[in-house]
């Protein structure tokens, strides 16, 4: 088990010996986000703005206009929520380098409450032009969606997690943008999910197998752009659908696989996510369970689609 | 300064206004007011003050101008074609479908535009971030960022503002075009944003005041800002909207219109330019 935001920072303290250009950012959560780790290692390059996100996100197109490789940190509802125009006019209008990278994504973030859990946050990035999506299932794969993104030329959005998440990925995997991978055979149906929801979905195959239901899991770590093969042929071999994520269920994975499939491969769907609610004080396990969220309502979720198909 | 340098700017600075004139009256779309009261400093930066070559607009030493006022972009379009940038003809494509010459300055068609501005507001913290990563290059470059006076009610700027100082970006030197306008009208009224020199003072700039029109003052101001170590420079420039033709000036309603073919003929003549 090892959260994401942890994954995080240590890949930016491996980058930034690897590649002088790249500079951090934060807004007076270095600790939280991790980003501290490269602080402490390249201070000449990390700036700390302040309680500022606006201006934050300004400073890094600012740096990414003279040549440099901005990640940018806070919590996602402060990126995506706050600073959102920002995002748009000064990163994703321009095509900005700039990588901005939330931790404390979805309703996990526990006891601060639904003023700090951001459940939108991938729906409008996503509504974005040249935006580039990415929710990691696990400490693995963000290790490599980061270096991926160091790479990739054009602004990045990668929402991490607060708490610590088990392992999905074998160490060494490899993370290729707008590629999602299928992680478990199945014919029956499929769960397509994103972030912490893919480790759910795993536990949910296993439960509904003894049922003679046979779930196959394909992670989509880039909802943006999304890996449309995988999905339209996941739809065409097994005929029926579930989304998860640990988001709004408006605007993020569940729409944009209810999107594709609707003008390409209409098929039997059900969304699971945040019913149209805001997040609420809690423990992280206790929130996962009273919002929906736990591989038991995955598997409610099938069978309803199944019932469908 | 040389005299002659000072008159050479001021005819280049009158050039430019016609310039800007001719190329709204064909797009009939655009910011008229504001392109006039920001062109004498415009001109200062492009003619005299800023290091570039616009023969090769990503040389790396350059110095880097960031229109955060950015629907004054004729202001900057008619200087950036002056210098060579880009065809002059292309002024005429202002605002149309296809043209790199957008509505407001876009840094992914232009040749010479460093960044996107225009969402108001956020032109300071990038040209922060500019003067950040120069310095972390040990380059020498300078960053210049021109807003408006109704800007500065965007809360970001003042994030800017606290930031700029902190990190002392003395290789920063940001002017604001006080003109006392904006849509609504009267600064003042809408949203009182004075004293500005003070309050720029309090987030711990250098501040200059000048007469935003006075060529010899604007290009002395921006030598003096250079000189200024450990703090970034503001010059706060009084300036009047729709500046070198009466019937624009000191007019709100003149902020987002472009000129007729009346107002055309009028503004060539009061700009000494007597042909169509």
């Amino acid at each position: 088990m090892k959260a994401t935001r942890e994954a995080y920072g240590e890949t930016l303290a491996r980058l930034g010996e690897e590649n002088k250009d790249i500079v951090v950012l934060d807004a007076d959560l270095s600790g939280s986000t991790k980003t501290a780790v490269f602080a402490k290692k390249f201070p000449e390059r990390f700036f700390n703005m302040g309680i500022a996100e606006a201006n934050m996100v300004g400073t890094a197109a600012g740096l990414a206009a003279v040549g440099k490789i901005p990640f940018v940190s806070t919590f996602s509802i402060f990126a995506a929520g706050r600073a959102w125009e920002q995002i748009r006019q000064s990163v994703a209008y321009p095509k900005a380098n700039v990588k901005i990278v939330p931790t404390h994504g979805g309703v996990t973030v526990g006891e601060d409450g639904g003023t700090h859990q951001s459940v939108e946050d991938i729906a409008i990035m996503r509504a974005i032009p040249n935006m580039t999506v990415i929710v990691p299932a696990d400490a693995e794969e963000t290790k490599g969606a980061v270096t991926a993104a160091a790479a990739f030329k054009g602004p990045v959005f990668i929402r991490l997690g607060r708490n610590k998440v088990p392992r999905v990925f074998d160490e060494g995997h490899i993370f290729q943008i707008g590629k999602g991978c299928e992680i478990a055979a199945g014919t029956d149906l499929t769960f397509v999910t994103t972030g912490i929801m893919t480790a759910q979905a795993m536990q949910a195959a296993t439960l509904l197998a003894p049922e003679g239901i046979s779930a196959r899991v394909v992670h989509i770590g880039t909802v943006k752009p999304l890996d449309k093969e995988l999905v339209l042929k996941a739809a065409r071999e097994t005929g029926a659908i579930v989304t998860a994520e640990e988001h709004s269920i408006i605007g993020g994975l569940g729409s944009a696989v209810s999107e594709l499939l609707a003008e390409r491969q209409p098929t039997p769907l059900v969304r699971v996510g945040i019913k149209d609610r805001f997040g609420t004080s809690g423990k992280a396990e206790e929130l996962l369970k009273y919002f929906g969220l736990m591989p038991e309502d995955l598997v409610e979720a099938a069978r309803s689609v199944l019932a469908r198909k | 300064m040389d005299k002659d340098r000072i008159a050479f700017l001021e005819e280049k600075a009158r050039d430019l206004r016609v310039s800007i004139v001719k190329t709204l009256h064909r797009s009939q779309s655009g910011h008229t007011g504001g392109s006039l009261s920001a062109i004498d400093m415009v001109t200062a930066l492009y003619f005299q003050v800023m290091r570039h070559d616009p023969e090769n607009p990503l040389w790396e030493e350059r110095d880097r101008f960031v229109l955060s006022k950015g629907h004054a972009a004729p202001a900057q379009y008619v200087a950036l074609a002056d210098a060579g940038y880009f065809p002059k003809e292309d002024l005429m494509m202002l605002r149309r479908l296809g043209s790199h010459l957008q509505g407001h300055p876009d840094s992914k068609g232009t040749p010479g535009v460093e960044v996107c501005t225009g969402s108001l507001g956020q032109g300071l913290s990038m040209a922060n971030g500019m003067a950040l990563g120069l310095r972390l290059g040990n380059r020498q470059s300078r960053v210049y960022a021109l807003l408006g006076d109704g800007e500065l009610q965007e809360g970001q700027v003042w994030e800017a503002a606290m930031a700029a100082a902190h990190y002392r970006l003395d290789n920063l030197c940001a002017m604001v075009d006080a003109n006392a306008l904006q849509i609504d009208g009267e600064v003042e009224k809408v949203m009182n944003v004075g004293p500005i020199g003070e309050k720029f003072r309090a987030f711990g700039w250098n501040v200059l005041e000048i007469d935003g029109h006075d060529m010899e003052a604007i290009v002395e101001a921006l030598e003096t800002a250079e000189t200024v170590k450990g703090k970034p420079t503001v010059i706060v420039a009084r300036t009047v909207k729709g500046k070198g033709v009466p019937r624009f000036e000191h007019k709100a309603s003149y902020h987002g219109v472009a000129p007729n073919d009346d107002e055309l003929n009028e503004a060539l003549i009061c700009l000494g330019c007597f042909e169509d």
